[in-house]
């Protein structure tokens, strides 16, 4: 018998049955090899890779992504995903995750492991001692203009859009120019 | 793109230059496909037979760096054999409209057009004639030597097939199988549809590469209809988003313009800004400009700050500067600035020229690097030819989250914005870019509060109420949602517009109904109608779809207003308002109103409305006066090429560029004609890794399919060389070199440029030394459990920009390739 995913279902579902029976659901469990994403959670996402937009499913179980698949209901990609979808698996299960704050102080030839409040309350701090430094009111023919021209930033095109919104206000409250990312290249 | 994924399956030619979707979009294909089993021809114009010449009924292959020419020829082409749609030109381009008569062209004016002062031009010339209403002067005859018709034909007269092949090394009888087979879509009811990517782009002349192919769309009467429009395959999942919401330097949210030095008020700027027209019967919609710019300094300063306040703390730009990447990167190089926020992103392999992009951030007090992979930017310090006891850069490297761990909202190249849900926590202490971006703002903010500091009330009176706050009013809670409605925007007071009351609080329905008085809020004008009172629109999953052509309109949401086929006013008749092509109606008159997509710039069927309500004058640009090197596209030789001369003028390379080699510093080399540097070269991608392979590298599936830098060359050169396939080769440009394997294959073949033998060769930009064996590894370092091997490509690529982008020429470059050990 082939048994298809819808199929295997209507299996599983009469072995419960027998359960209820009285019988013992362990042998049939291991004879028929439970779906990977038993009991997991669906969750939509869109491919962060190319701009083509294919729809996900993320399968999680206990916080752990168990699978992610291909979205049949998605109207571009239907299902199909190319190497780079089917493997976003891998953006989440994979030990080389940066998962700490580093740091790098001046002239240092390795990485110091810090914590998320220190690192961000030095990271205001420069902002502020740089934008202080290098706010320029008045241009050379003496335009009002308001900038700060000592900081520049790149990103990004991997952000979600509201990400994105508030980097842009926050930058230009602080008066940024060079602000660029991935469009320009 | 106009258009969107799913619209391909309805060409009858599909024109796939300067891309290569079956590699790099790969399910974009099953459109491509679609179309095919109905009857579409593919045609694919490369250097290099790809994997979608591969499935091409018809392939050509041209030189890098030579688009202009071999589209300029299709221009001829279609003009010498009447194939354009007369009623679509007339009715909805500015063919007619006439030219001042002093304007010149480059076949008789040395290769430049009327005005080269320098660098730049004088536009003068570059102007239509008005009559004394100052509505502009037109020959609906298209007769009239002066009219932008007769200009065109002109100015591609001079493109002949043999002088085309001749520069692009593409056959003649390709070329007329070419322009003979995409020409065919001007007939009524056939659609062409061009898909491009970054092989357009990343040249000296990637602007006028895409105006060339819209003059062709324009004249074959394809823009707006189904299966048709100018699409642009753009590479990041959220590259359309991060532009719509202006991560760039020129522009506010909703390519609204960035303040400049010269416009000291709103008033000013609202002026020089919103555009004027005298066209009896155009729409201009831009002349909305106010109501945009205010909406927006509402959503940033909130209701205490007046408007015209809330403009003087924005920053301005000074005239006529640009502080665009290769800017930005140069500003770096030069030491003019002391911190640096690289923010999702791996400038140091993505960059041109990625030797002055490394080098530069070691000029640097400090930088945040925020990823979620350890890169060649973060750790830049120790990579190769660095000395970290020479370097002073402090870096900040902040882990973050990948997009299944947390919530938010992508655009797609179709326009789609897209609903993503958040499935697990990020490991460790990795955190949404979002939440990094708030709470690095909430301190800053604090600092100002406490410290004061120069008009700190940029800072202070900015307004940030994205989600639950703790006793001390700070955020504790990103709410990716408030986030998206302040977008969106609101009503911020009751408003009555056209007998309509909407209350205060309440989201606005779309952006016909911003106002310039205040009264409304909109983060990104474009984005109004995303997140109304009726819910998410981009969370919506319905398959619902009652059109002929696959809009799904109620799958998730496009912009404009849900739009998925922009300038579709176009798709009909102008008399009859009847569609172009029956079968695949893209709006459909029904006595009273349109039906099917939304409609765009149309008024009732025969009304006489222009279609292209962007423009002022409402008429699709074929004579495109607003571009800094020219009213229509002219070919000149890459900044980097093997000739030493422009076959079809005395003008060389573009002379609007801005040349860094020129009073540059000791980085920024030329080598052009230069026969240590004999070969073309290209970069491009493979599907299993993406862009600087920062979010591919590291996955060990994908870098167990594609592990290794490679040069790709034709077997004719590896003769030449002495190169065997898989040899371990270098490839050296005047600016640096990569190592590589040789891949040697019958994809490339030498061109016949001019009757002299020119090889070009390739590689891939998706390496870097991060994930590489041989680097040294220390106990903070994460290991990649499949090793890459070699660097950027971008090491090689040259500092140099389109005049009118300054994207970088990646895409044409002189490079020499010799087996390892060997030089």
């Amino acid at each position: 018998m082939e048994v298809t995913r819808r199929g295997f279902l209507k299996v599983s579902g009469a072995a419960l049955v027998s359960g209820g029976l009285g019988v013992s659901l362990k042998p049939v469990a291991a004879h028929a090899q439970p779906l990977k994403i038993q009991y997991a959670k669906e969750t939509t996402t869109i491919c962060p890779y190319c701009s083509v937009g294919c729809g996900i499913i993320v399968s999680t179980r206990g916080g752990k992504v168990v699978n992610t698949e291909g979205d049949p209901d998605h109207p571009i990609s239907q299902g199909s995903l190319c190497s780079k979808g089917g493997s976003i698996y891998q953006l989440s299960v994979n030990k080389g995750r940066l998962d700490k704050p580093l740091y790098r102080a001046p002239y240092a030839t390795e990485w110091k492991e810090v914590s998320l409040e220190w690192a961000l309350d030095e990271i205001a701090r420069r902002i502020k001692d740089s934008r202080d430094k290098s706010f320029t009111e008045f241009n050379e023919k003496g335009q009002k203009v308001n900038r700060t021209n000592g900081i520049a930033s790149v990103g990004s095109a991997a952000m979600d859009n509201e990400e994105c919104y508030i980097y842009q206000k926050f930058l230009r409250s602080l008066g940024l120019v060079y602000i660029e990312h991935q469009a320009r290249i | 793109m106009t258009n969107h994924w799913i619209d391909i399956q309805f060409s009858d030619c599909i024109l796939a230059m300067g891309s290569n979707p079956a590699s790099n979009h790969p399910i974009s294909f099953k459109y491509i496909q679609k179309a095919m089993e109905k009857g579409a021809t593919l045609v694919n114009v490369d250097p290099r037979f790809t994997q979608t010449s591969s499935r091409a009924h018809l392939y050509a292959p041209l030189r890098s760096g030579t688009d202009i020419a071999f589209l300029g020829g299709m221009i001829k082409y279609i003009l010498d054999n009447n194939l354009y749609n007369e009623k679509y030109v007339k009715f909805y381009s500015n063919a007619p409209f006439l030219v001042n008569p002093a304007f010149r062209l480059p076949g008789e004016n040395d290769g430049v057009f009327s005005g080269l002062n320098g660098t730049k031009y004088d536009k003068s010339t570059w102007s239509f004639q008005k009559g004394a209403d100052g509505v502009i002067l037109k020959d609906p005859t298209l007769q009239d030597p002066n009219c932008v018709f007769q200009l065109l034909r002109k100015q591609y007269d001079r493109y002949t097939p043999e002088l085309v092949s001749k520069i692009t090394g593409t056959p003649v009888d390709k070329l007329l199988q070419v322009y003979k087979t995409y020409a065919a879509t001007g007939q009524n009811g056939k659609a062409g549809t061009i898909l491009y990517a970054m092989g357009w782009t990343q040249h000296t002349v990637g602007v006028q590469n895409i105006r060339a192919m819209s003059i062709i769309q324009t004249l074959l009467a394809n823009m707006g209809v189904a299966g048709g429009g100018v699409n642009a395959l753009r590479g990041e999942s959220n590259v359309q988003g991060s532009t719509d919401y202006a991560l760039l330097f020129h522009i506010l949210p909703g390519y609204l313009r960035a303040p400049l030095a010269s416009l000291p008020s709103l008033k000013d700027y609202i002026e020089k800004s919103t555009p004027a027209t005298t066209e009896p019967k155009s729409l201009n919609w831009w002349k909305n400009y106010s109501k945009y710019i205010t909406s927006l300094l509402r959503a940033f300063y909130g209701t205490n700050v007046a408007p015209e306040e809330a403009y003087d703390l924005l920053p301005r730009l000074d005239d006529g500067k640009n502080y665009s990447w290769l800017s930005l990167f140069d500003a770096m190089y030069k030491g003019e600035f002391t911190g640096f926020f690289s923010w999702g992103q791996n400038p140091a392999c993505s960059g041109a020229s990625s030797n002055k992009t490394r080098q530069a951030m070691a000029k640097l007090d400090w930088m945040v690097n925020v990823n979620i992979f350890d890169s060649e930017t973060g750790s830049f310090w120790k990579g190769p030819g660095m000395d970290p006891a020479k370097i002073k850069t402090e870096v900040f490297m902040l882990p973050c989250s990948a997009s299944i761990e947390k919530e938010g909202s992508i655009t797609n190249s179709g326009r789609w914005m897209q609903w993503r849900y958040k499935a697990v926590n990020s490991p460790g202490e990795a955190t949404p870019d979002g939440e990094l971006i708030s709470e690095l703002f909430l301190k800053v903010r604090e600092l100002y509060e406490k410290e004061g500091g120069p008009l700190k009330e940029a800072v202070t009176k900015l307004t940030w109420d994205y989600g639950p706050k703790d006793a001390f009013g700070r955020v504790t809670h990103l709410d990716a949602h408030a986030i998206a409605k302040e977008i969106n925007g609101y009503f911020l007071e009751d408003k009555e517009i056209n007998g309509v009351l909407y209350k205060k609080g309440s989201l606005v329905p779309s952006f016909a109904l911003l106002q310039d008085d205040g009264s409304t809020s909109s983060g990104n004008w474009l984005y109004c109608n995303s997140y109304t009172e009726k819910g998410n629109m981009a969370a919506r999953r319905s398959r619902k779809d009652t059109t002929p052509i696959g809009i799904y309109p109620e799958w998730a949401w496009s912009w404009p207003v849900n739009r998925r086929i922009i300038y579709n006013g176009a798709s009909v008749d102008p008399e009859t308002g009847l569609p172009w092509d029956t079968e695949h109606p893209v709006i459909i008159w029904d006595g009273a109103k349109w039906t099917g997509d939304v409609p765009d710039g149309v008024a009732a069927p025969g009304a006489g409305r222009p279609p292209f309500i962007m423009k002022p004058d409402g008429v699709a640009s074929i004579f495109g006066p607003g571009l800094a090197d020219g009213p229509f596209p002219e070919h000149y030789e890459p900044l980097e090429c093997p000739i030493d001369k422009n076959l079809l003028s005395p003008q060389f390379i573009n002379p609007t560029i801005r040349r860094f080699d020129v009073g540059g510093t000791e980085l920024d080399l030329r080598a052009t004609c230069d026969p240590r540097f004999p070969f073309v070269c290209s970069t491009y991608r493979v599907s299993e890794h993406w862009q600087t392979g920062l979010m591919t590298r590291w996955c060990s599936w994908l870098a167990e399919m594609q592990p290794s830098m490679f040069v790709e060359m034709s077997e004719e050169l590896a003769k030449l060389k002495g190169i065997g396939n898989g040899d371990s080769v270098v490839v050296r440009s005047v600016r640096g070199e990569v190592d590589a394997v040789a891949i040697v294959t019958a994809r490339f073949k030498p061109f016949d440029i001019n009757g002299q033998t020119i090889h070009q060769v390739g590689i891939p930009w998706h390496y870097g030394w991060v994930t590489t064996a041989m680097r040294k590894y220390s106990h903070d370092d994460k290991k990649p459990e499949v090793f890459t091997f070699g660097d950027s490509a971008n090491l090689l690529t040259p500092f140099i920009g389109d005049p009118n982008t300054m994207i970088p020429e990646s895409k044409a470059f002189m490079v020499n390739v010799d087996r390892k050990g060997v030089k």
